[in-house]
């Protein structure tokens, strides 16, 4: 694949995103008047590398999704940027968007819901080669085929509905699906939670074949943070719709920088019995503050350990810490 | 599906047969006197005999067994003589006769039947037809303006029984406007230009107030339908693939969303046999309907029993095709 050299963004850099903001309108009253926002996603920047894997990991309903949603611009940003390969999608619209669909593509969480249930697995995989290339209906039969073998199943399969399948198989029709037109980057919403634990490894390893087969890159939304230990490049933590700290993986996991990431990590449990009887756990009082009104200063100051007054007060700026580190907090480093 | 539809159409048999003597027993229980209408100066002996005549003497098990064998092996027969031109036996049976006009019942139906088809039947296709594009716009774009009114339409469709909308209806456009007939001829027949013209005039009133009433209901269904499926990740996954939003509308979300919409739009078929009664008496429609109020009004027991048991037949068999429906547009469902 000859990829244009990208203009704005460094080298290296498949996607850039700058400040991407997502707010959700809240409506009430016999009107339906606008009432206030739920800022599920706050001034996010990060870029991800060509070829790697991002982890993105943080609670049940810190933004993570929305995130991922926003990135591929199927949810429209409120504000901020998103360069892919040097092209803002944020600013595209129409046709020059749906030009850009075959080149990020995304997994998400849950393989029925995302199967379209009158659709036979040929036709669901098919569908995009229609629109975005053109191809003999021999082509497409061979490539579906293709496409079968590479996520693991049989090609025979193609004539048979998704509700035939089991929760595993589903997603791997749904990475058949991803694949298809040969995307560069692949969101994967959280592509293992609604599955059992031996298909999780599986899959995951799919996940890492195919990357290595088709130079695939990755952003892994993920709350299970053992996972995310093993299948990610470089993690990115987010609270209440705020990146507070990225870096590379091992950095991250050996020496975390922000408080909530230490809490985080702290609630691994680890699979021997004599450390794991004598891990010391951060436990977390009070529960996750409402996006729609979120604190003062610094979103995880009403629940942060180390708080300070002046946390209440200033947003704590996103910065580098070197050794490609990154933190939200003002205490750190 | 083949043997499940033979063995539902085989059950189908007890229940119809269990409907008619329902039927039958609750037109036995009615307070009407079929020979009200005969004249009092009749004297009584004759009275009698015309009761007799009409087998009113008969013991009512007789009589329910008698209307057994004229509706299920007499009328049947009949049908094959007349659309064959052969000759059963000596091709003389008693049939099921209406007591006031004397006519076979089954003659009547099908004289009454076509004005029914027309009116109820178009109105019903215009009530779908108008009801599908609503309910998915005022899904796709829910608390629109457009959803707003949508919204008040079926509300209004909803809650104002049609007597009120179709006098309004002959209130303004044939009394004062003086637009359209304010009733329907059923004599017209339509050989020319000018009279096909007068039929479309006459027919646009019942039609549109039974067209409205038809389409607020099933935009209802509609929009429900569609905005459960909106939602779903598939539609996501449609756009994910770069489908233009119009495939991902039409194919991906409407194709799933008609699913229980058409199964209600074919429990809903019956109703046109059963004719828009109320409604084919306020526009004078000569059809099924009008034909059962004038049964129930002389007390025409096999005119309302045949009639009413034919109902109960279409109402089975188009359940019967509600779920065959589904099980063709859900892969998911699986008879046998």
């Amino acid at each position: 694949m000859a990829e244009p050299a990208a203009a704005t963004a460094p080298a290296g850099a498949l996607l850039r995103i700058e400040g991407l903001t997502k707010h959700f309108p809240v409506v009430a009253g016999l009107l339906r008047r606008q009432v206030g926002v739920i800022s599920a996603v706050d001034g996010l920047s990060f870029e991800i590398m060509r070829g790697e894997t991002l982890g993105l990991v943080g609670e049940s309903g810190c933004g993570k999704s929305t995130a991922g949603r926003t990135i591929l611009r199927l949810y429209e940003p409120t504000a901020g940027r998103v360069l892919f390969e040097g092209t803002d999608i944020t600013a595209l619209s129409g046709e020059a968007l749906r030009r850009m669909r075959p080149r990020m593509q995304m997994i998400f969480q849950d393989p029925q819901a995302c199967l379209n249930p009158r659709m036979t697995v040929g036709s669901i995989i098919a569908e995009p080669l229609d629109e975005q290339a053109r191809m003999s209906a021999a082509e497409k039969r061979a490539r579906v085929q293709e496409l079968l073998e590479a996520v693991g199943l049989n090609p025979a399969f193609a004539n048979r509905y998704p509700h035939e399948f089991s929760g595993g198989q589903r997603q791997r029709i749904g990475i058949a699906r991803a694949i298809a037109l040969n995307p560069a980057f692949i969101v994967c919403d959280e592509p293992i939670a609604a599955l059992d634990v031996s298909i999780q490894a599986q899959v995951v390893n799919l996940l890492e074949d195919l990357q290595e087969r088709f130079g695939l890159t990755y952003l892994f939304i993920s709350h299970d943070l053992s996972m995310v230990r093993h299948i990610a490049d470089r993690v990115a933590v987010m609270y209440l719709g705020k990146a507070v700290e990225l870096g590379p993986r091992e950095a991250i996991y050996r020496a975390p920088l922000h408080p909530y990431t230490r809490a985080l990590l702290s609630a691994v449990p680890i699979p021997d019995p004599k450390v794991e009887r004598t891990r010391s756990r951060i436990i977390l009082k009070g529960d996750v503050p409402s996006p729609a009104n979120p604190p003062t200063g610094c979103r995880f100051r009403t629940r942060c350990p180390i708080a300070e007054r002046r946390c209440a007060e200033e947003v704590p700026a996103w910065r580098a810490m070197g050794g490609g580190r990154w933190v939200a907090c003002h205490l750190a480093g | 599906m083949f043997t499940y539809t033979i063995r539902r159409l085989i059950y189908a048999v007890p229940t119809l047969i269990a409907i008619s003597f329902i039927i039958f027993s609750i037109l036995e229980l009615s307070p009407g006197d079929p020979m009200a209408q005969v004249p009092l100066t009749v004297p009584a002996e004759e009275r009698a005999k015309i009761a007799e005549a009409m087998g009113l003497n008969e013991p009512f098990i007789v009589r329910y067994g008698l209307w057994l064998r004229q509706f299920f092996i007499n009328e049947p027969l009949n049908l094959i003589e007349q659309w064959t031109g052969w000759t059963i036996g000596d091709g003389e049976r008693l049939r099921v006769r209406s007591w006031i006009t004397r006519a076979p019942v089954t003659d009547l139906i099908a004289e009454r039947l076509p004005q029914t088809l027309w009116v109820v039947g178009l109105a019903y296709l215009f009530g779908v037809m108008i009801a599908v594009p609503i309910g998915v716009i005022s899904a796709y774009r829910q608390y629109s303006w457009f959803d707003q009114l949508g919204t008040l339409f079926s509300m209004v469709g909803f809650s104002v029984p049609t007597f009120l909308t179709g006098t309004l209806f002959i209130l303004i456009f044939s009394v004062w406007l003086g637009w359209f007939p304010d009733s329907y001829d059923t004599t017209l027949v339509v050989r020319d230009w000018p009279s096909f013209l007068a039929q479309v005039r006459q027919m646009i009133m019942p039609v549109t107030v039974l067209a409205l009433f038809n389409a607020a209901q099933i935009s209802r269904f509609m929009r429900a339908s569609m905005l459960e499926n909106l939602n779903q990740d598939y539609v996501r996954t449609a756009r994910a693939k770069g489908l233009r939003e119009r495939a991902v509308v039409l194919v991906h979300v409407l194709r799933n969303s008609m699913i229980p919409v058409v199964t209600v739009i074919a429990l809903g078929v019956p109703q046109i046999f059963a004719g828009a009664i109320i409604t084919e008496q306020i526009f004078r429609v000569n059809g099924l309907g009008a034909l059962l109020i004038v049964g129930i009004e002389g007390a025409d027991y096999p005119l309302v029993q045949t009639l009413t048991f034919i109902f109960a037949v279409l109402i089975v068999l188009f359940n019967l095709i509600a779920d065959i429906l589904y099980g063709i547009l859900d892969p998911r469902i699986r008879y046998d």
